[in-house]
């Protein structure tokens, strides 16, 4: 343990990037370039949000990781093991028991509260990237609010598709001003994002830090004719039996046979705890 | 009446070269200008200081804004101009691809600028898209298709309808048939003249081609290394020239 610095980087770093959450913070949804470390894990493995976890962690906090919303899938295992190793903190799988939640594309199903924190890990944090190359550009468009484009691919998803087709990382727009990438988050999770809790995002290949301060509007963009429609499996758990929450379509067999399970895992099992 | 557009004194300077110099001239609404000269002569550099997209070294472009009146769009505030870009101006580029956005259907790039200037309603701007496909004659069967499996010829209509769909009051084009075989240039001719007709617009289009500002241009400059060396009316110009090189120019073009 005291082979490292608390939570692995040196306190220049973590002051580093504790500046640029508190500048993210002041601008909900802007995204503020920061020195992004090489973290002991390949890039598109959350080398983001571990470094913003790392900024965030006190020696009190209590860890949850989860990994599209499961805590025992390999990203979140090894990012709690690393935590555990170089930072000592408590960890815990129980939503409501953790202050601090690092979490690859989900948001939980429990409902967060005003003392916990929730880190994004983020692979491409430019909502306008896949229309516009050019970085000078989008920061041009994010400067002058020129966000026509951003309709402009909801417009080829309904021409191609006759509904609006983004599933996952659909933009939104911040307190009004910004539009934001919420990160690879279903759009199931987007009217969740007006919370109560600290919302962070670390993108760690694209050296970027965005921000979503505890009751900002998050608005999904969408058509006054084709409104925005947080969507999910019709169908219930076949765990649990909930029929509100996010859930994974699991293959159970060369049959074609199949069941649906909350990608929730904490939800899901203190559900049926609470039944048994 | 007062004019659109007046252009006074416009120089941009490469280093020690001159892109072009003291270039001043008014356009009035609906009248369509042309700037004729060989390669090099300055009319893209001067075209594009018009359009905003250099900044010229001295003089100024003073546009009548529908909201403000006249304004001068060199020293107004980049968010100013760039709206003005999208909403009353519009430039159509001598290469299709410039203008289009390659991979977003013939539809979401019509519909482009409408959602640019805040229409969120899918079935008006799908509507105003197939409006426009109809009227630079391009069916509207191919409405989500890309503009890369477009023809040339189409590609080029298509970027027109994409600058035209927000009703602007001033078009600048680029050699706007400049790749074309004669045949599809001259349906785009027909098409253009009949818009600007049809529409009231202004046009600036900057061509070495000589037919096409015969028949779409009401005037016409001559340029030469940076300079306006001859202007007038289109026909008094062409059949009428009076300095050396616009003669030269005349009588370079070959008949059939």
């Amino acid at each position: 343990m005291s082979d490292y610095n608390f939570a692995y980087l040196d306190e220049q770093t973590k002051r580093m990037i504790r500046r640029a959450i508190l500048k993210g913070l002041a601008v909900p949804g802007y995204q503020v370039p920061f020195a992004s470390r090489e973290m002991p894990m390949p890039y598109g493995w959350g080398t983001g949000g571990v470094q913003v976890s790392a900024a965030t962690l006190t020696p009190e906090d209590r860890l949850k990781v989860i990994d599209q919303g499961a805590d025992d899938t390999t990203n979140a295992v090894s990012i709690r093991k690393f935590f555990e190793r170089t930072a000592g903190v408590a960890t815990t799988e129980m939503t409501q028991d953790a202050t601090v939640i690092q979490t690859r594309h989900r948001i939980p199903e429990a409902e967060l509260t005003e003392d916990q924190i929730l880190v994004y890990q983020v692979p491409i944090p430019e909502p306008l990237r896949f229309l516009e190359p050019r970085e000078t550009e989008t920061r041009k468009m994010h400067s002058l609010q020129e966000y026509g484009l951003m309709h402009v691919k909801l417009y080829e998803d309904i021409s191609q598709h006759g509904a609006i087709s983004t599933a996952y990382a659909y933009p939104v727009r911040v307190a009004e001003r910004y539009v934001m990438d919420p990160s690879p988050i279903p759009k199931f999770d987007n009217p969740k994002m007006e919370m109560a809790a600290i919302q962070l995002f670390g993108a760690g290949r694209e050296q970027r830090i965005y921000a979503v301060p505890p009751y900002t509007r998050v608005v999904s963009l969408d058509f006054e004719d084709y409104p925005f429609e947080a969507t999910k499996a019709d169908h219930a758990c076949d765990l649990c039996g909930a029929e509100d929450s996010y859930l994974d379509e699991v293959i159970m067999d060369d049959a074609g046979t199949r069941m649906f399970v909350c990608s929730d895992t904490d939800y899901c099992r203190s559900r049926r705890e609470a039944a048994a | 009446m007062s004019p659109l557009l007046r252009v006074a004194g416009i120089e941009k300077r490469y280093g020690a070269r001159i892109g072009c110099t003291d270039v001043s001239f008014d356009l009035y609404p609906g009248e369509v200008m042309g700037i004729v000269g060989e390669s090099g002569s300055g009319k893209s550099t001067l075209l594009n200081c018009l359009a905003g997209h250099l900044a010229p070294d001295a003089g100024q472009v003073i546009f009548d804004t529908r909201h403000m009146g006249p304004v001068d769009t060199v020293t107004m505030s980049e968010p100013e101009r760039r709206m003005l870009s999208r909403t009353d101006w519009a430039f159509v580029h001598q290469h299709a691809r410039d203008g289009l956005r390659m991979s977003v259907s013939a539809g979401g790039n019509i519909g482009e600028r409408l959602m640019a200037v805040g229409d969120r309603h899918y079935g008006r701007i799908r509507a105003a898209a197939l409006d426009w496909l109809d009227r630079v004659e391009i069916d509207g069967a191919r409405i989500d298709d890309r503009p890369s499996a477009f023809s040339g010829g189409m590609q080029q209509r298509l970027q027109i309808a994409r600058n035209l769909v927000t009703g602007p009051r001033l078009v600048f084009m680029d050699e706007p048939t400049g790749g074309l075989d004669v045949s599809v240039q001259a349906r785009l001719l027909d098409l253009l003249r009949g818009l600007v007709r049809r529409m009231g617009l202004s046009a600036i289009i900057v061509t070495h081609d000589l037919a096409v500002v015969r028949l779409l241009a009401d005037r016409l400059m001559v340029m030469k290394d940076g300079r306006v060396v001859e202007s007038g009316l289109t026909d008094q110009v062409l059949d009428d020239p009076q300095h050396g090189y616009t003669q030269l120019l005349v009588s370079s073009v070959l008949q059939v």
